[in-house]
């Protein structure tokens, strides 16, 4: 962004040089050349942006309209859309358990999953940090599960630990914890969907670890110095020096978390069971709109997924200010 | 020789000269020593950890249907290769390789798309000054936030209609639209930061714009461009949503979509072919990642890209 600034600052500045050493420059680069050049520049930009305006417009803008549009209609995907006001949105909140449910287990997941998963990627960053050599290992080790988290494989292989007598439940009889399979169980099942996602700590480990090699070391010298501990200089030079890191990590790892899917989905075999638990927004979502057919309602679900999501990106920029420093030299 | 001697002899007198009388060296390297030590070890058993779901897959893969739930420990009793041969012929009346195909069809066109929609659009950002240009910058950044779930139905019902569902074209379209705003932002981003004197020169040369884009910044920008297809490539392996709204037959389906067979019709009757086909439709990503894993690792580090 502040590039574009500068950018448009320097083409106002050059018409007034541009008058002075006219008569040196070539003829292309003099002031009416100058003005078709920016027609040009502007059909050029354009033309290179066809794909990407089609793409936004065809496949996101005007979509987004439609289901907009669909979310207070009753439409299955045969007969057409019938109006009928705010019913769906007024269903939703009042008259729908199962939606109420689904959105109570997908705040549950995304608000205490993700800090989670974050303290995990700051905690081992930290540790990384305290070596470089032999870290380039296990930083690639770590960052593995991010790749392939949330992929059916995977969550075939968490139904097969978590399952009776699998080898999550056999470690833990072995220690005397006799749970049972977390899979069947109705309170074991959001625990197991968050280590899931916990698990896949790495992406957020690996951008901690690259934010922490930024801090000045004169700082934490400066601290020590001062008679700061460890735990203060943490606190007073690595929080604040690596806000804008936890920032970008926490809203996108927000985001994230509300859309997914794959692995809930195949989890519960499609089912969003046992007794709802694993049935998040985007499951229910499909399961309406697909299973059932149930169109008109389904884009009223995808629409107070839109809201609460653009809700938490307001709050989180709203109080950005208060938390989050910039180092003014680079930003 | 005596550069070491000499060396040898600086570090005496520095420690003979050591402020903190208390401290004797010794202790302080070997203090040193050990919380290296403590450091290697912490980390080796979150690596074990954090592997133990992959190790136990692999391995699993070898073992025969009766001793899941049976053989409590991670290595087989009797190792057998049946698995394979189960997996490899198929499901559904549809063989293995088919899946295998379809998957590869998708992930290498997905990359196609993705990177030459993504990086024609990115020039303009970068490099372009044209009306309009704030505004459809900051949409851009917008939709990398949007939820994709906002646009499946209304984008199914497009499709629907002209009759593409059951067809690749749903999932490989949006690619070449560069619908990843992801990948647009990156290379972007990449864009800005190359000099720009070499487009002036090419300019006052008399090259246009098209010529600049292909013949100086696809050359400049290769690295991020390497990025996004790795990453196009992976994300299309292991899409899931996108094939099971628009794929309903068995010879359409990708690796994700078969794997659900299995899942739902033998996930009680035969675990080992389900792991096992689990692992197969892994393996093509995690050869990827230890032959790119620095490359993947930095591109995460330096971008700021999720897995």
């Amino acid at each position: 962004m502040s590039t574009t600034a500068t950018r448009v600052i320097v083409t106002k500045e050059q018409p007034s040089k541009r008058r002075v050493m006219r008569k040196q420059r070539p003829e292309h680069l003099s002031r009416p050349g100058q003005r078709q050049r920016a027609r040009k520049e502007t059909v050029a930009g354009y033309a290179f942006l066809v794909p990407w305006l089609v793409g936004f417009f065809g496949l996101t803008l005007l979509p987004m309209g439609y289901s907009l549009y669909l979310s207070f209609t009753s439409y299955n995907i045969f007969a057409p859309p019938k109006w009928i006001g705010l019913d769906n949105y007024i269903r939703l909140f009042t008259n729908d358990p199962t939606f109420l449910q689904s959105a109570q287990i997908t705040l549950i997941y995304v608000l205490v999953g993700t800090p989670i998963t974050l303290l995990a990627a700051l905690g081992v960053a930290i540790l990384l940090n305290y070596r470089d050599k032999g870290a380039a290992f296990f930083r690639s080790a770590f960052y593995a599960p991010s790749l392939i988290g949330g992929s059916v494989s995977v969550a075939i292989v968490w139904r097969a630990m978590f399952s009776t007598d699998g080898p999550v439940d056999n470690g833990l009889t072995f220690f005397g914890i006799d749970l049972g399979g977390w899979i069947g169980q109705p309170s074991l099942i959001l625990p197991m969907m968050i280590l899931l996602s916990v698990w896949q700590f790495g992406a957020t480990m690996v951008i901690f670890l690259a934010g922490l090699k930024q801090v000045p070391k004169e700082l934490y010298e400066a601290a020590e110095m001062d008679g700061a501990n460890a735990w203060r200089r943490f606190r007073a030079v690595t929080i604040p020096m690596l806000s804008p890191v936890i920032f970008f990590n926490l809203l996108l790892g927000l985001i994230g978390a509300f859309q997914v899917f794959a692995s809930a989905y195949i989890i519960s075999n499609g089912s969003g069971g046992p007794a709802g638990m694993t049935n998040f927004i985007t499951v229910y979502l499909y399961k309406t709109g697909f299973s059932d057919g149930r169109m008109g309602y389904a884009a009223a679900i995808a629409w107070v997924l839109l809201v609460v999501v653009a809700i938490i990106a307001f709050i989180l920029f709203r109080t950005q200010k208060s938390w989050v420093h910039y180092s003014g030299d680079n930003r | 020789m005596t550069i070491s001697s000499s060396q040898n002899a600086l570090v005496q007198i520095e420690n003979q000269v050591d402020p903190d009388p208390k401290v004797a060296p010794r202790r302080r390297i070997t203090r040193k020593t050990w919380q290296t030590v403590v450091w290697f070890v912490a980390l080796l058993v979150i690596t074990a950890v954090v592997l133990y779901p992959l190790i136990w897959l692999f391995v699993s893969t070898f073992k025969p249907n009766s001793e899941f739930g049976q053989n409590q420990g991670l290595i087989p009793q009797s190792p057998t290769l049946d698995n394979y041969a189960k997996v490899m012929e198929g499901i559904a009346g549809v063989p293995m390789g088919q899946f295998f195909w379809n998957s590869f069809v998708l992930a290498a066109l997905s990359v196609i798309g993705t990177v030459l929609s993504s990086a024609l659009a990115a020039y303009a950002f970068a490099r372009l000054q044209f009306k309009g240009l704030g505004i459809l910058f900051a949409a851009m950044i917008g939709t990398l936030l949007l939820p994709f779930h906002v646009v499946i139905i209304p984008q199914y019902i497009l499709f629907n209609n002209l009759g593409l569902v059951d067809t690749f074209v749903p999932l490989i379209l949006p690619k070449f639209l560069a619908t990843e705003a992801f990948f647009v932002f990156l290379l972007v981003q990449f864009i800005r930061q190359m000099p720009r004197d070499m487009d002036e020169a090419a300019k006052i040369d008399g090259a246009g714009h098209l010529r600049v884009f292909w013949s100086i910044i696809l050359p400049l920008i290769k690295p991020a461009l390497i990025t996004c297809a790795i990453f196009s490539f992976i994300w299309a392996w292991n899409d899931f949503l996108g094939p099971l709204l628009y794929l309903t037959s068995p010879e359409n389906y990708p690796l994700p979509i078969a794997l659900r067979l299995y899942n739902d019709q033998s996930s009680t009757s035969d675990y080992g072919a389900t792991v096992t086909a689990s692992f197969v439709a892994l393996l093509p990503i995690l050869l990827f990642f230890i032959v790119f894993q620095r490359f993947l690792v930095d591109g995460v580090a330096t971008q700021g890209l999720k897995g």
